[in-house]
């Protein structure tokens, strides 16, 4: 069986974000970039799924500007066997990601899709489900656990109220959640191997997908700074102060 | 680390530790002599120019040596310097000192640029790359690798160990990296070079490095006050006369302010906080005037090697060769280490490269022929006797000797001046020196340090054993409490120690993570009892392109 995981090039999760002076975004120029840590998930599930057996190939997929080949990279020192460049400069939304997403998904004819649940950036937490829906695929999302077997994966999610168990046909797309496992370190003679690993580029424009944004960007802003907060002497002060200055009660 | 791990090996011509200028200028300039050659560079940082951190106006000669092409190249020295000037600070007032360059031109910095450090550490890093250089960075040289007398290698950090010292479930074990030659390029008190120069004792007969900590705040300031190019310099107000020290305030890029101070770490009050200094001196009219309506975006600190020609190491040892401020190659009167760092690197590549292509490469001895032969060691011998000089007789009489010593003998001064002790030997207990009362941040010039090393990006794996190890901690109690009342608590620019009080006892507790690889504590430990080993690879600042 072959694997696709998708993987997405993200502001390092330990940078923190700043908001570009006119407001349209936040500042992605000169800041560290990374993979996605819940697409480092999917590449370590992936490779322990071919290390159990149960997959033959791993490729990894990324959409986006020439600077995240690094990504790819790292995702083939951590054992993915090649990797897919779809490159375009283009700010993408999830729906677009997810119909490139399908010509590779098409093309690769993978029995899984295993990526992250949502990408630390925007946090949209839905490509993966848009990419279920267009394959028309079933979907495991949140895993906390996955198993294959004879054709089937069963995959533990981490749902709002606890624990939930689906058990799917293959091919399916699952999404991963942060206690499936703990991504291995790339090594450096695998850093080195991965150096000589195919990567493949392919222009997004020529896959015939309407790339347009659907969405507006009107503004930008920093959190307000929470002001510190103050001892008060008593209740009456207390309601008083809700009532007067807050104007909450 | 224990031996008994079974380590994989990786072999290569020359090994490189530490991305810096020096490293990179090495790495570059070797593969221009030697076109076949396997070379490698480890960096610690997460990537090349994560733990860079420098003022900094810059000196093209050596870039320009090394890579004449650099302008075709876009090398990121967008900014000429334009507009200069250098204050002594009273408390309310700042007196500007006339015609400087005609007086002291070895300082003046027209033809000079102002850069961020780590940008063109990454653009160096890219060149080297594209030349066919291996350079993996978050990998940490842990320790020297020495065999039969000969330094022939490092041993990398281990991964995914706990807290407690056991292999976690990622576990992989750091790996020997062998080389032919070995050229150290860790930047100030590099840790491997610590150990490298202590074991083939490189440094007897030579003066005690004397080092700066530098604390720099990056800003964006409204595009009316900028003024790129323009740099200023201030020495006096708020240290006291027997401190070295003063800040710099450089305008580049768009609308950046490069803002800094450094304070010479042979001070002696144990109750100086050097972030504190380096947050008073923003309210000073001088400075305010420069930043106020600006927002700051980065903050780190990093050690510089002060000690210049007199506190120079031997070189060259069997296996391996000493770079940049890690030999301490910085030319203090001029507060520049990048072009003298690259230089030295420079050297040290053509060295090694002859050592290599001759029989039984044991040392590149030919490094300090060259050095000597070159515009570096002239430089730094018209410098040398400036620092010592401040150490001797204080900063107003220091800045005259200096101002007699560039004039009068333009740097050619029959004597030479020694620095006489090391930085923790200055250090004097707590109950001869007077608590230092600083001002409240106010958050919008100033700051505490909590906000600020948030803005430095540094990050540990949490689940790793303590980088900063008390090498006998029952002194910490007797000593660094006893006696300075903790000083570290207050010379840490990251507060990564804290005094605290448990069970009617004062204990140190050590927040690790917050650490930003500056090394002062390192360096300024009263008894050396702190000793700073490199954390897992990957770990510490992340500062980003404008640092
Ligand atoms: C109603 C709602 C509530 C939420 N509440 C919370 C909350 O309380 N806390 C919280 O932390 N988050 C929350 N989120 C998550 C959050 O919204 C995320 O904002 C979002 O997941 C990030 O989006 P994304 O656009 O990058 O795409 P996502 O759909 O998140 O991306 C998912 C995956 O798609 C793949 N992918 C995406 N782009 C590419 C690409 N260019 N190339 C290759 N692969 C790619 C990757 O595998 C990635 O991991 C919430 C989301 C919603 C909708
Ligand atoms: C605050 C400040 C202001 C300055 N201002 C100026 C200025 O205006 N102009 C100027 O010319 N110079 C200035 N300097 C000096 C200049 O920055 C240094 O002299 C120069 O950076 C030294 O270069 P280097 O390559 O020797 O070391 P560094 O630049 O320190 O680089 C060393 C590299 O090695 C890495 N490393 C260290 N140990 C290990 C290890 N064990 N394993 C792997 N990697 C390791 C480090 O992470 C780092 O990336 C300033 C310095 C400071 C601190
Ligand atoms: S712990 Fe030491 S090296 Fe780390 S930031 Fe503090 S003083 Fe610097």
């Amino acid at each position: 069986m072959k694997i696709v995981v998708p993987v997405k090039r993200v502001v390092d999760y330990n940078v923190k974000p700043r908001v570009k002076a006119d407001n349209s975004g936040v500042e992605t120029q000169g800041v560290k970039m990374s993979m996605n840590p819940f697409d480092e998930i999917a590449v370590e599930e992936a490779v322990r799924l071919r290390e159990k057996g149960a997959a033959s190939e791993i490729v990894v997929v990324t959409i986006g500007v020439a600077e995240a080949q690094p990504v790819l990279r790292t995702a083939m020192a951590m054992g993915a066997d090649r990797a897919i460049l779809v490159q375009t400069e283009a700010a993408l939304e999830p729906l677009a990601v997810a119909k490139l997403l399908k010509t590779i998904v098409d093309r690769e004819n993978p029995g899984l899709v295993i990526m992250g649940k949502q990408a630390i950036d925007d946090d949209m937490n839905a490509t993966g489900q848009i990419l279920a829906a267009r394959l028309d695929w079933p979907q495991g999302t949140f895993a906390s656990a996955v198993s294959v077997e004879n054709g089937r994966i069963t995959v533990t999610r981490e749902a709002d109220g606890g624990l939930e168990t689906v058990d799917l046909a293959l091919p399916a797309v699952v999404t991963t959640d942060l206690r499936l496992n703990e991504p291995r370190y790339a090594t450096m003679p695998n850093i080195m191997k991965a150096k000589k690993k195919p990567l493949e580029t392919i222009a997004a424009d020529t896959l015939g997908v309407d790339l347009a944004p659907r969405l507006e960007t009107v503004t930008v802003i920093e959190p307000p700074v929470r002001k510190a907060g103050i001892k008060v002497a008593s209740a009456a002060e207390l309601v008083g102060k809700l009532r007067d200055e807050a104007k909450v009660i | 680390m224990s031996t008994e791990i079974e380590r994989e090996e990786m072999e290569f011509d020359v090994l490189i530790v530490g991305g810096g200028p020096a490293g990179l200028s090495a790495a570059i300039r070797l593969r221009q002599l030697l076109p076949d050659a396997t070379i490698c560079l480890v960096e610690k940082g997460s990537e090349i120019g994560a733990h860079i951190v420098s003022g900094a106006v810059i000196e093209p000669r050596a870039l320009a040596e090394l890579l004449p092409d650099w302008r075709e190249r876009n090398a990121p020295l967008n900014t000429p310097v334009t507009g200069e000037k250098i204050l002594f600070l009273t408390g309310k007032r700042g007196f500007s000192i006339p015609f400087i360059d005609r007086l002291m031109p070895a300082m003046a910095n027209h033809g000079n640029y102002v850069v961020s450090l780590g940008a063109l550490c990454r653009w160096l890093g890219a060149q080297a790359e594209e030349m066919g250089i291996e350079i993996y960075p978050g990998f940490a040289a842990a320790e020297p690798f020495i065999e039969n007398g000969r330094l022939c290698g490092v041993i990398t950090g281990d991964m995914g160990v706990t807290r407690t010292g056991e292999h976690g479930p990622n576990f992989a074990p750091g790996m020997i990296l062998r080389a032919r030659q070995t050229i150290l390029s860790e930047g100030a008190r590099g840790s491997v070079s610590q150990r490298v120069m202590k074991h083939f004792d490189l440094r007897q007969g030579v003066d005690p490095q004397t080092y700066g900590l530098g604390i720099k705040e990056v800003w964006e300031i409204p595009a009316e006050n900028h003024r790129p190019g323009f740099v200023q310099h201030s020495f006096g107000w708020p240290l006291d006369n027997g401190t070295y020290g003063g800040a710099w305030l450089y305008h580049f890029g768009e609308n950046l302010v490069s803002y800094g101070f450094v304070t010479g770490l042979d001070y002696d009050n144990s109750w100086l906080s050097p972030f504190q200094e380096m947050q008073r001196v923003k309210t000073h009219p001088e400075f305010a005037k420069h930043l106020e309506g600006g927002r700051r975006l980065i903050y780190g600190a990093r050690a510089l090697s002060e000690g210049g020609l007199q506190s120079l190491p031997r070189l060259s040892f069997p296996g391996g060769v000493l770079a940049g401020d890690s030999a301490g190659f910085l030319n203090m009167p001029k507060i520049k280490g990048t072009h003298t760092a690259m230089k030295s690197g420079m050297l040290a590549a053509e060295a090694v490269a002859e050592a290599l292509g001759s029989e039984g490469p044991d040392k590149a001895t030919s490094y300090t022929r060259r050095f000597k032969g070159s515009w570096l060691f002239r430089e730094l011998f018209e410098a040398r006797n400036i620092r010592p000089a401040f150490a001797r007789w204080g900063t107003r009489l220091g800045a005259l000797y200096a101002g007699i010593d560039s004039v009068i003998f333009r740097g050619r001064a029959p004597w030479t001046l020694h620095m006489r002790h090391t930085d923790h030997d200055a250090l004097k207990p707590a109950n001869e020196t007077k608590p230092i009362a600083y001002p409240k941040p106010d958050g919008k010039l100033t700051f505490d340090l909590n906000s600020s090393v948030f803005l430095s990006a540094t990050n540990h794996e949490e689940d790793q054993p303590v980088h900063l190890k008390l090498r006998d901690p029952s002194l910490w109690n007797a000593v660094n409490w006893g006696l300075y009342r903790s000083p570290e608590s207050r010379y840490c620019p990251a507060g990564v120690y804290e005094a605290v009080e448990a069970d009617k006892e004062m204990h140190l507790r050590i927040n690790a993570q917050n650490c930003v690889h500056c090394k002062t504590c390192d360096i300024k430990d009263p008894t050396q009892n702190i000793e700073w080993c490199v954390p897992e690879g990957g770990g510490g600042p992340n500062y980003p392109v404008g640092m």
